[in-house]
């Protein structure tokens, strides 16, 4: 591997509160090649903020500073909104957590996904709507032409974050961001969703970063895991070497998820002070 | 005693039927969970004991006496609610006070004070949040509101509706915790609806495994720790949930 497609060192994000400003990202640095990278925290532990800041999606007042901040060779900060806009969606684009308000409720499914991909590419009509259909195949989505047709409130969860897939995959990026792509969805669908994006980022050659608070499942699609507590990176391991994460703020997270088999009369509570104090 | 039982419940939304010859029987004291994916009508069989699914047909009996279809104060005295979502389950206009008052004033129960205060305590809210908004509160906070709001008027059947998929993982672990000190100590029937299978194995004694609007199985949650579910569909249920624990 030559460049990583991804180096950030020391980012940080701010927003201005009336105590002054405070840090959601505090320092956050990584690289992530062509990999699936996991990031996991609780609520407020700046892990979306991260997602977000990937694609300057933070808005005024907030701010992003970085000592490096780049994406395949580009440096991001410097780039204007005009240019960002080329970036997004077409090199790096994003899976939101909620198919049901992250999808245009008076468009059908057919015409956003085509809208995706002629943002950023002229087509013939046809071939745009091939490469819809094709798309929506990729995403096993069983009758493509119909569901084209069809609104969002006419389709279930599941297959609206499909639907959604399919719109970050068509321009073909080099970088996924999902964003708690699942947690709005019911057991047995996660793991299809989660498939299909396994599926199409290793057929692809993706980078993916996948944002979520629930340890197992990131362990189970990443090749690589971040631990993030209060905007820092605390604990950085193989998906395979979870189990020996040495972190209280980690292990605290494992403990406190029940098992199937679960036999604990009380199940452990994260007692926060543990690290703060460190 | 039978705490809550069910007895061919057919339950409609209009012209759809949702649910098909639902029959239960829930002991008093017992944990009983309801599982199944979105679309199976779990959730609608809370609903429909809460009174917020009026169309139904066969009966609803909670500690002797037969739910009618309409408003019931004296079936809601003995049965409350707790929903998925806690920041869409509170008034978000009222202050904590008002929301945990309101059961009392409707039901003419006095002490309103100290049985408020009371209650933050039990659940394990400091006191200043008593008169705070919803919107002040954290996500598992406010779940702890909603799960003290349920208990106002002390029921002794409490139905839950996937408490704590909202919730992160280490905030989930404290309302489990909680649901699981209040039972023992105010001795509280639970029914629960969820799909994820080891909240049920923390929490529940017994399950019921739904599809499609009907029963599949009913175990004991013993069976599902040692991966003993007999239906097929129970299996894939397991399969998955065994799957995602990596």
């Amino acid at each position: 591997m030559s460049t990583p497609l991804l180096e950030i060192a020391n980012l940080r994000v701010s927003f201005p509160t009336q105590k002054g400003m405070i840090d959601v990202v505090r320092g956050v640095s990584f690289t992530l090649g062509r990999e699936r990278l996991g990031i996991v925290g609780e609520s407020g532990s700046g892990k979306s903020m991260t997602g977000r800041a990937i694609l300057k999606l933070i808005r005024a007042p907030g701010t992003i500073r970085a000592d490096t901040f780049r994406f395949d060779g580009i440096d991001l900060l410097q780039q204007s909104e005009r240019a960002m806009r080329r970036i997004r969606g077409a090199r790096i684009s994003m899976v939101m957590q909620d198919p049901k308000f992250s999808l245009n409720p008076v468009m059908t499914v057919g015409e956003q996904i085509a809208e995706a991909l002629q943002t950023h590419q002229r087509l013939p009509r046809r071939e745009t709507r091939q490469r819809v259909l094709t798309m929506l195949e990729a995403v096993r989505i069983d009758d493509p032409e119909r569901v084209a047709s069809l609104y969002p409130h006419e389709i279930s969860g599941g297959m609206g974050q499909r639907v959604m897939i399919a719109m970050m995959l068509i321009p073909e990026p080099d970088l996924l961001i999902a964003d708690e792509p699942t947690s709005a969805l019911d057991v047995s669908v996660q793991a299809q969703v989660l498939d299909i994006i396994d599926e199409q980022v290793k057929r692809k050659g993706m980078g993916l970063i996948f944002i979520s608070h629930d340890l197992n499942l990131v362990s189970s699609y990443c090749d690589r895991i971040l631990v993030m507590n209060t905007g820092e990176i605390v604990e950085e391991c193989q998906a395979g070497e979870l189990r020996n994460a040495v972190h209280p703020y980690t292990r605290g997270l494992i403990a406190a998820i029940p098992r199937l088999d679960e036999t604990r009369e009380e199940l452990p509570v994260l007692d926060r002070s543990a690290w703060v104090a460190q | 005693m039978t705490a809550l039982s069910l007895n061919n419940l057919d339950i409609s939304y209009g012209e759809t039927q949702i649910t098909h010859g639902i029959s239960l029987d829930i002991a008093e004291g017992e944990s009983f969970a309801l599982v199944g994916e979105s679309g199976s009508g779990k959730s609608t069989v809370l609903k429909a004991i809460a009174g917020l699914a009026p169309q139904w047909t066969g009966s609803i009996t909670a500690f002797g006496q037969p739910r009618t279809h309409g408003i019931d104060q004296h079936f809601a005295r003995h049965c409350q609610m707790v929903f998925q979502d806690p920041y869409g389950s509170l008034h978000p206009r009222k202050t904590i006070d008002a929301i945990l008052s309101e059961p009392l004033a409707i039901h003419g129960i006095g002490n309103q004070n100290g049985r408020v205060e009371d209650m933050l305590v039990a659940v394990g809210l400091d006191r200043k949040f008593r008169f705070r908004y919803p919107h002040q509160l954290s996500g598992g906070q406010r779940q702890r509101v909603a799960i003290a709001r349920a208990l106002m008027l002390e029921p002794k059947l409490l139905l839950l509706d996937e408490p704590t998929s909202a919730l992160d993982v280490s905030v989930q672990a404290e309302i489990l915790n909680l649901l699981k000190r209040l039972r023992r100590e105010q001795n509280l029937t639970f029914l629960m609806v969820t799909h994820n299978l080891p909240v049920v194995s923390f929490l529940c004694d017994r399950l019921a495994v739904m599809r499609h609007g009907r029963i599949v199985e009913i175990a004991d949650v013993a069976d599902l720790k040692r991966g003993a579910l007999q239906e097929t569909y129970s299996r894939e249920l397991m399969d998955i949930s065994v799957a995602h624990a990596g």
